[in-house]
């Protein structure tokens, strides 16, 4: 069993497989690990998408297409893509929890914006919140700790 | 800590959303005390700390009707006075004090007259500030999120000394983040990390501030 983190998912995978840095996962645990989906031409979210990592080699004159590294038999290495694309990847020492982190551009790109990046988060009674239903009102986001 | 302006202003279209970057059981003491009116949320990760680039509490952002940020975080009225006291007597110069509630007044009064008059406050940044006060963070303050978020996930799976390694690593990462260290660091029996080796770390600051100031005087400043 993998765990996997990212942003406030975690989410779990009984066949997904951890080789060293490679974390193998099929399409569908692609998309609910990350929100992100596995298309032909990379990793997509809305208009966005992340090119998988160029082919190595050529293909054979059969005209099988040249094998990704980053693809094989029907998973993705998701870490590698992460990685490729700039963004933190961590694990435990056992490789049974990943954590795929937001890169610093990716967060800077969502800031520039100037729209406030959204979240969702409980109260003590385990009740959400999420900051974009206080739309139409002025929010006065403050952070506090008792440390 | 908010319930003044949110009592005064909540009928101005405006909240307070309070998020603490803490655990549950140490923040509930506190919420349950003031029992304040608007929303405080639990945020153990420092998944928001990670969106907006925070690196200590309090520290705030200002977010009109339509979602966008018209100030950027910062310190929400506190200052270094406390850098000040007399660490035998606990007690303060005056000069420290008279700064320190002028700072919190004046940031408070920022916020009451932003919730008042809207973009037409001085203290509202326009999209150009705004955005000129939003630079991407450094690469290693995100490896630093990465690793305090597993971190906090194996504390909570009962692994304490992996997790205890991955969060030192954070801090190396990202030293500016207070929030980071403290919610790591050894607490004291009233639950804060304010210990030798806190103050050995604010010593270390030398002429930097722990608390960045913050000017809201006016727009243009």
């Amino acid at each position: 069993m993998i765990t996997v983190l990212h942003e406030q998912r975690e989410t779990q995978w009984p066949d997904a497989a951890a080789e060293g840095d490679a974390l193998w996962l099929d399409a569908d645990a692609v998309a609910s690990a990350t929100g992100w989906t596995w298309k032909p031409e990379g990793l997509c979210q809305g208009d966005t998408c992340v090119p998988l990592p160029r082919a190595r080699g050529a293909g054979t004159a059969e005209g099988t297409p040249p094998s990704l590294p980053v693809v094989r038999e029907g998973r993705l290495d998701l870490a590698a893509m992460w990685r490729h694309s700039g963004q933190p990847v961590v694990r435990d020492a056992a490789s049974r929890t990943w954590v795929l982190g937001t890169g610093a551009a990716q967060r800077g790109a969502a800031l520039a914006t100037l729209q406030a990046p959204d979240f969702t988060l409980p109260d003590l009674e385990g009740r959400p919140h999420t900051l974009s239903a206080f739309r139409g009102r002025k929010v006065f986001l403050a952070t506090w700790a008792s440390w | 800590m908010w319930q003044s302006l949110f009592t005064e202003l909540q009928h101005h279209g405006f909240t307070v959303l309070a998020v603490a970057l803490d655990q549950p059981e140490a923040a509930r003491p506190w919420i349950e005390a003031a029992a304040p009116g608007y929303p405080c949320l639990i945020d153990r990760d420092h998944h928001v700390a990670d969106l907006y680039h925070l690196v200590n509490v309090p520290q705030a952002l200002w977010i009109d009707e339509q979602g966008r940020i018209v100030r950027p975080p910062g310190t929400a009225g506190s200052t270094d006075a406390f850098r000040a006291m007399d660490r035998k007597t606990f007690s303060f110069p005056e000069a420290a004090l008279a700064e320190r509630a002028r700072v919190k007044a004046t940031y408070f009064d920022a916020v009451r007259d932003w919730a008042r008059h809207g973009p037409a406050s001085v203290h509202a940044l326009s999209e150009a500030q705004a955005a000129a006060r939003l630079g991407p963070p450094p690469d290693a303050v995100a490896e630093a999120h990465a690793r305090f978020r597993l971190g906090q996930h194996l504390l909570r799976q009962g692994q304490a000394d992996e997790a205890r390694v991955l969060m030192a690593e954070a801090t190396r990462l990202h030293p500016d983040s207070w929030a980071m260290w403290r919610q790591a660091a050894d607490k004291d029996a009233r639950g804060l990390a304010s210990g030798p080796e806190f103050w050995a770390r604010v010593d270390a600051l030398g002429a930097r501030p722990y608390y960045a100031p913050v000017d809201v005087g006016s727009a243009s400043s």
